[in-house]
C-alpha cells in the first residue's frame, strides 16, 4: 500500500498529465460523431456575453454597409410583391403559415476551422431550437445545433458535417450540399446523377431542395464554378460558389418549419413499421 | 507572492481575451491564426510547482475551446505543453536554472527564443494531430502547422518584447 502511495505521489505530474490528455481526448472524439450534441460550445452564457458585448462595439464599424444590404434585400423583396398576381383571399391567421421567420445577429463567426460554428444572440427564449434553418438575406448559412436561454450555436455550411439537401434551380435534379474545408467561397454539391446531356451549366443557380424539413424550397445557395464526373464515372461532383460572403457576416433570418415535427414523426412511424 | 498570483491571472483573462477576441480574427493568408496564449506558459514563473501548471494549463487550453467551438483541441495542446515544460527549460538552460535566483530574462536571448520556439513546436505538434482525427485533409494540415507555428513566433515574440519587465 505504501508503494502504491509513494508511486502515486512521486509520478503525479505524469499522472495528472495523463489523465487531463484523456479527458480532452474523450471530448474531441466524442464531439466529433456525426450529429452529437456538443456539450460545450461557445452558445453558453459566459462566452455567450463577451462575444456579444465585442459584436455590439464592432456593429457599428459596418452600419453603412448593413443598411445597403437591407436596402437592396427591400428592394429585391418589393419588387416581387408588387409583380405578385392579385389575389382575392389572405390569410391574416400567421398560426396557419408554414414556416415562422425570426431574426438575428452574428456575435460570433468562423470560417478558417475545418468545422466551423456560429454564435447567434437569440436563444430558446426566443424559441430557437436544434434544427432550424438560419440563412441571411443573400443565402442559406446552416442550421441550429443547439441553444443556449440567449443564445444559439449554429453549424455553417462550411463544417465537414453539414448535410444540406440541395438542387439545381428549376429542376428537380437533387444531391446533398458538403464542404471540403478547402476554400470557405466553395461549396461542393454531390450525388447528381449523371445523364446524357449535363442537367447544368457552368453559373447555373442552386438552390435548397424541397426534400429537407429544415430549409424552405428554393433559397439560394450559390453558383456553379465548375463540375466533373466522380471516380466511378456515375454521378458529377460540382463545385459551388456560395452567394453569402462568408467572412461577413451580422444579420440573420432563422426559420422555423412548424410541420417538421410531423414530418418527423410520419418519417418515424415508417421506419418502425419497415 | 500575492502579486505574482495576481499578474498570473491577469495574464490568464488578458491572453484569452486577446486570443478570441483579435487573434482567432486575423486569417493572414485565409487561414492562419497565430495562438499566441503559449506566452502564458514562456511568462509562468519557473520555480512554480509544475503539478499546478498541468491544471492552470488545462483551465487555460478549455477556455480558448469554449470560445473558438474547437471541441478540446486546444486543451490537450495546452495540457501537453504544461506537461513538457519542465524538460524543455533543462534542455534550453541546462544546470543554471537550478539556482533559485534563476530568471529567464538573466538567459541569452538565444536561449529565451529557442524555449519559446519548443513551446511552440509541442503545442502545434499535438494540436494539429489532434486535428487529423477530425480531419482526413494532411497536405493541408502540414501546410498549416508550418504557417501557424512561423506566425504564433513571430506575434509571440513581439508581444514578448512588448509587455517584457526591464531588466534591473
Amino acid at each position: 500500500m505504501q508503494r502504491i502511495i509513494d508511486f502515486i505521489l512521486r509520478n503525479k505530474n505524469t499522472l495528472l498529465f495523463a489523465l487531463l490528455f484523456i479527458i480532452s481526448l474523450f471530448l474531441t472524439i466524442q464531439n466529433n460523431d456525426f450529429h452529437r450534441s456538443r456539450y460545450f460550445n461557445s452558445a453558453n452564457w459566459l462566452t455567450g456575453s463577451v462575444y456579444s458585448t465585442s459584436a455590439s462595439v464592432r456593429g457599428y464599424f459596418n452600419l453603412r454597409q448593413e443598411y445597403e444590404k437591407l436596402l437592396e434585400e427591400n428592394r429585391r423583396l418589393n419588387s416581387r410583391l408588387f409583380n405578385l398576381p392579385p389575389m382575392d383571399t389572405i390569410t391574416l391567421d400567421t398560426a396557419q403559415l408554414d414556416y415562422a421567420v425570426l431574426s438575428g445577429r452574428v456575435i460570433k463567426n468562423s470560417y478558417v476551422e475545418a468545422n466551423n460554428y456560429i454564435t447567434i444572440n437569440r436563444g430558446s427564449r426566443d424559441s430557437v431550437m436544434q434544427d432550424m434553418a438560419v440563412i441571411t438575406s443573400l443565402g442559406i448559412l446552416g442550421i441550429v445545433e443547439k441553444s443556449s436561454a440567449n443564445f444559439a450555436s449554429v453549424q455553417s455550411v462550411l463544417n465537414s458535417k453539414s448535410n444540406i439537401n440541395a438542387k439545381i434551380l428549376h429542376t428537380d435534379y437533387f444531391g446533398s450540399l458538403t464542404w471540403n474545408q478547402k476554400d470557405f467561397r466553395i461549396v461542393q454539391l454531390e450525388d447528381i446523377p449523371r445523364l446524357e446531356t449535363p442537367p447544368m451549366k457552368v453559373g447555373d443557380t442552386i438552390v435548397t431542395g424541397a426534400m429537407s424539413s429544415i430549409f424552405p424550397e428554393n433559397i439560394p445557395i450559390g453558383t456553379i464554378e465548375q463540375f466533373s464526373l466522380n471516380a466511378a464515372g456515375s454521378l458529377y461532383n460540382i463545385d459551388v460558389r456560395l452567394f453569402n460572403d462568408m467572412t461577413n457576416l451580422r444579420e440573420v433570418y432563422i426559420i422555423r418549419y412548424r410541420k417538421r415535427p410531423e414530418v418527423l414523426e410520419l418519417e418515424n412511424d415508417v421506419l418502425n413499421d419497415g | 507572492m500575492t502579486d505574482s498570483y495576481l499578474l498570473g491571472v491577469i495574464r490568464f483573462i488578458g491572453l484569452v481575451l486577446a486570443q478570441v477576441l483579435v487573434f482567432n480574427h486575423l486569417n493572414i493568408l485565409d487561414t492562419v491564426n497565430p495562438m499566441i496564449y503559449i506566452l502564458f506558459f514562456f511568462w509562468y514563473p519557473i520555480q512554480e510547482n509544475r503539478t499546478v501548471l498541468i491544471g492552470v494549463g488545462f483551465l487555460l487550453g478549455f477556455s480558448i475551446d469554449l470560445f473558438s467551438d474547437t471541441m478540446a483541441l486546444h486543451t490537450a495542446a495546452a495540457v501537453t505543453t504544461a506537461f513538457l515544460r519542465y524538460p524543455i527549460m533543462r534542455f534550453v538552460f541546462g544546470v543554471n536554472m537550478e539556482f533559485q535566483n534563476f530568471r529567464i530574462s538573466s538567459s541569452t536571448r538565444v536561449q529565451q527564443y529557442s524555449f519559446l520556439a519548443l513551446l511552440i513546436v509541442i503545442h502545434h505538434l499535438t494540436f494539429f494531430m489532434m486535428e487529423i482525427f477530425s480531419l482526413s485533409n494532411l497536405l493541408l494540415i502540414l501546410k498549416r502547422v508550418v504557417l501557424t507555428g512561423v506566425s504564433t513566433f513571430v506575434f509571440s515574440v513581439l508581444l514578448a518584447a512588448l509587455f517584457s519587465r526591464r531588466k534591473e
